[in-house]
């Protein structure tokens, strides 16, 4: 009896010993996580938390001090770059580390690894494994292993993290690891190319090929060219319109059968494309000349607009070496500074939205992928079998076919519905072997507009646009990157694969890649628009944004006498430039007798509108929805003969073709025998909008920021215990503050170039990634207010300054 | 008196297997607290629960009011328990208590067994 109960209460504490030590579904283990020495509560961190530290970590060569101020930025003083980059891993590592794996598995396809056997998780994998996401990342280590510079760096950078991983114990590990149940592994120099890699997938990853050549089916190649390439007549180009262009050096010759086989063809595909990135992915950046600053210096400006997430994608730090002093933002998982300045000049980023990625339809031997046609003769593929590993279930198996274009995303065997058998070979241009980290090395260390040229150089994709300010007065934008030169209407659709005539002839020379220095109207501005007028001699499709370009020239030719505070204004401006253009035109049409009183209401609204998109505006609400519903009302009918999707034009598309021709030829609704008009289009797309916003107003939704819900999501979305929603900030794409529900300016800096810089800054979030710091989100409210934190350039002799709130040693012994 | 000096010992000793082993020393803690302190299998069970019990409770308690109920609070949203840190200081302890009831009360037993 007594051996019996002994047994009993001996197996029941086993069992929870077990039970409390397992992860069950999304239940973290219990007795692991909840224990108060171990688990998530050592994670809570103390809000008067003391970061100084003295720490030997071998790997050093000397010694390296961090210099942590009121905001837990660091400024690193190392007495050697080697020190600086192995410091910088560590201090990633630190604040970051789970973020930094957690991208770099996304990047190779291998969420499910720990996320655990859910399709949507295996389908991103295999789809971002098929897209060579890993075979793109191994490319460029080749070469960043064979530079010595970049090498050095990144091996200095690798052993850093590699020494605060090794450091940690359960108790230390970040909360994440904790919750998801695994443990971080060995980070090495091919996740620094990965994450390179996912920044290239976020912003060069975008076409609409596969959409496009589905367009086919309904559309005429000329009417998905106006639809889908539109050059808007309102345009500010980054290259000021009227700049003359120097004949092109690299013709691409059409092929013969362009006509045949590729723009008129009409087979169609019926793929459903996996995870395509955001098309707001996009950016401000612009630079004033000293002739219209108050001090007579450059101001240089830039808000990169990105998911926002937690951890932010960025890290703010300076970075202090021998050969280098840099301020500005970092990314968790690559050396140096991204977006910055340093003692003598400041250099920003947009997005360039040029199209990269072309598809090729391949003819596959058989089913065994291992033979494709090829100019008249079967040739070998490369098969690279890829396993994904799958938390609490079987290993994945994948065969990706390569073939001389690239990896076979699509074929029989990947994506729904797919017709006819027909596998789909990508090419993009971030597959190609290069070294886009090296620039940033220079750049982080240039002193005049030669070094900052001279860097940039080394930079294949995703292009940008890199824009230059100097203390010598200078400013300048280079749109870099290799681009392909095209024929025309190259790449618009998926091209034949069967012999070399629709491969990329060649790339556009660096030289004539859109330029601008030091213009006579004193400033630039980019923001995602197409960066040339239609003069220019290649052919350039691109996912480009308009509106905010336009917004910028405006202010910006009128703007004199400029100061910071002006520009932070400007980066916080809600003007909605596009409403302005639109308004007169659907108020022109709308048959207001025609509305009920709700309807006049709102109409009354829109009338009385003061055009800014700011938080509390129900202008805005209602504008957006009647627009979006006019979209709808006007090409939906045409739009809905292409399976299984077709892409909806832009605004200016149709803002454009309504303001030149009310009689635009989709106006008229296909499905009904009597013909529509402008003003029949536009009302009912009003009266089809009341419900929606009858709806919105019951619920108190009506202004915007509640119509939005401004949100930043932990990187595990579904965990918005530590999200921050229900921010108090308008916007949107077309505006130049473009927050949308999770989306907005990720960074806004701000640097005067004067004797002594003046730099302005913040991000939505904080430097730590832990949810349990108080420096976690504590940058959220004042971004969301659109104030802005003073950047401190320390000097080494500075360590004394009451900003100086911890320090970390580092040193060998 | 047997019982208070029972469930102060499960304390120190469980917070030591905490500083130096994985958070199921507690058991141990437990379990060798009432193997050498004979007790009833009621009062076994009961001063290991507490002995655990309160030092969870505590440190909990300590970490949580360091923290500024930030970490908890969230927490507390996820596991589900209202967002409320208490609520998760009250269930942290009740799980590290019963874990240690057990083992002491294995010890209680196999006492008796040995006997």
């Amino acid at each position: 009896m007594r051996i019996a109960s002994f047994i009993i209460s001996a197996v029941i504490t086993v069992g929870l010993v077990f039970a409390l030590n397992k992860k069950w579904g999304a239940v973290p283990p219990l007795g692991k996580f909840l224990s108060p020495q171990q688990g998530f509560w050592q994670n809570a961190e103390a809000t008067d938390h003391n970061f100084s530290n003295d720490l030997k970590l071998s790997g050093l060569k000397g010694n390296v001090e961090v210099y942590f101020d009121e905001r837990l930025v660091p400024h690193i003083f190392a007495d050697n770059d080697e020190d600086l980059y192995f410091a910088q891993g560590y201090i990633h590592a630190k604040f970051r580390l789970w973020q930094m794996e957690f991208q770099t598995f996304a990047a190779a396809g291998r969420i499910s690894e720990h996320l655990g056997n859910d399709s949507r998780f295996i389908d991103y994998d295999r789809g971002t494994r098929r897209l060579g996401m890993v075979y793109a990342a191994e490319n460029a280590l080749k070469v960043m292993e064979a530079n010595p510079v970049t090498k050095k760096g990144c091996d200095a950078y690798t052993a850093g993290v590699n020494s605060y991983i090794h450091s940690l114990t359960y108790a230390s590990m970040p909360l994440e690891y904790k919750l998801l149940d695994y443990k971080p592994e060995e980070w090495n120099n091919l996740k620094i190319a990965l994450f390179l890699k996912q920044m290239s997938r976020t912003l060069a990853g975008f076409e609409s090929d596969l959409a496009n050549t589905n367009m086919k089916q309904a559309f005429s190649f000329e009417d998905i060219m106006a639809l889908e390439q539109h050059i808007p007549d309102s345009l500010s180009p980054i290259v000021p319109r009227g700049t003359k262009f120097d004949p092109p050096q690299m013709i691409p010759v059409k092929p013969p059968t362009a006509d045949s086989l590729f723009i008129n063809n009409k087979d169609i595909l019926d793929i459903v494309e996996v995870e395509k990135p955001n098309p707001a992915n996009g950016s401000n950046n612009w630079a004033v000349s000293g002739k219209k600053t108050q001090s007579g210096a450059p101001i240089l400006c830039n808000d990169p607009h990105l998911e926002l997430t937690f951890p932010s994608i960025w890290y703010e730090m300076q970075l202090n070496s021998p050969t280098v002093n840099v301020y500005g933002a970092s990314f968790p998982g690559s050396p140096n500074v991204i977006i910055g300045f340093n003692d003598s000049i400041a250099f920003a980023f947009t997005n360039a939205e040029r199209d990269v990625k072309d598809y090729y339809e391949i003819k596959f031997k058989d089913d065994s992928k291992q033979e494709y046609w090829f100019n008249g003769q079967w040739q070998k593929t490369k098969l690279r079998v890829e396993e994904i590993k799958v938390r609490g279930a079987k290993t994945v198996l994948d065969t990706v076919a390569y073939t001389v274009f690239g990896p076979v995303m699509y074929d029989k065997s990947f994506a729904t519905d797919l017709s006819k058998g027909k596998a789909i070979a990508c090419r993009w241009s971030a597959h190609d072997a290069s070294n886009e980290g090296l620039m940033w090395f220079y750049l982080d260390r240039a002193k005049n507009y030669d070094d900052y040229y001279k860097a940039i150089q080394v930079f294949q994709c995703p292009g940008q646009n890199m824009l230059f300010a100097s203390k010598t007065g200078d400013i300048a934008v280079w749109q870099q990157a290799k681009f392909p030169a095209r024929w025309y209407g190259q790449g618009m659709f998926v091209m034949p694969g069967e012999d070399s005539s629709y491969m990329w002839q060649g790339s556009i020379p660096q030289k004539e890649n859109p330029h601008v220095i030091n213009p006579e109207r004193g400033f630039i501005e980019s923001s995602n628009q197409r960066p040339v007028d239609s003069s220019y001699p290649y052919f350039i499709p691109g996912n480009y944004i308009t509106m905010r370009g336009i917004t910028l020239d405006r202010r910006l030719s009128s703007m004199e006498q400029i100061t910071p505070e002006d520009m932070m204004k400007l980066q916080y401006d809600y003007h909605n430039t596009f409403a302005e253009f639109a308004r007169p035109l659907l108020l022109k049409y709308i048959k207001e007798e025609d509305l009920n009183a709700e309807g006049k209401k709102y109409l009354d609204i829109v009338k009385g509108w003061d055009l800014q998109g700011g938080p509390f505006s129900k202008g805005q609400t209602i504008f957006t929805s009647w627009w979006d519903s006019l979209k709808v009302v006007v090409y939906a009918d045409e739009l809905d003969r292409v399976k299984p999707e077709a892409m909806m034009p832009d605004n200016l598309t149709l803002f454009d073709a309504l303001e030149k021709d009310p009689e635009y030829k989709y106006v008229d609704n296909i499905n009904t025998s009597q013909k529509e008009s402008l003003s029949d289009n536009i009302t009912s797309a009003f009266q089809k909008a009341v419900p929606g916003l009858l709806k919105e107003e019951n619920e108190g939704k009506l202004e915007w920021s509640k119509h939005q819900d401004p949100t930043i999501y932990h990187l595990l979305k579904t965990i918005t215990a530590f999200a921050r929603k229900g921010l108090p900030v308008g916007g949107d794409g077309n505006i130049i503050n473009a927050t949308t529900h999770s989306h907005g300016p990720s960074w806004r800096m701000i640097v005067q170039l004067t004797e002594k810089t003046e730099a302005y800054g913040v991000f939505p979030g904080g430097e730590s990634g832990n949810p349990g710091s108080k420096f976690y989100d504590n940058f959220v409210d004042k971004w969301a207010k659109g104030e802005y934190y003073s950047l401190w350039m320390m000097n080494r002799s500075d360590a004394d300054d009451n900003r100086v709130r911890w320090t970390m040693k580092l040193s060998n012994q | 008196m047997k019982f208070i000096i029972a469930i102060v010992l499960t304390f120190l000793l469980a917070f030591l297997g905490g500083v130096y082993m994985q958070w199921w020393s507690l058991t141990i803690a437990a379990f060798v607290v009432a193997l050498l302190i004979p007790q009833k299998a009621g009062k076994a069970f009961f001063s290991g629960f507490l002995g655990v019990f309160l030092l969870w409770a505590v440190l909990a308690w300590w970490i949580n009011m360091k923290n500024e109920n930030i970490l908890a609070s969230k927490i507390a949203a996820v596991l589900p328990l209202g967002g409320n840190a208490y609520l998760l200081i009250l269930v942290t302890a009740l799980v590290g208590g019963i874990v240690a009831g057990f083992a002491a009360l294995s010890a209680c037993y196999l006492r008796s067994v040995r006997k």
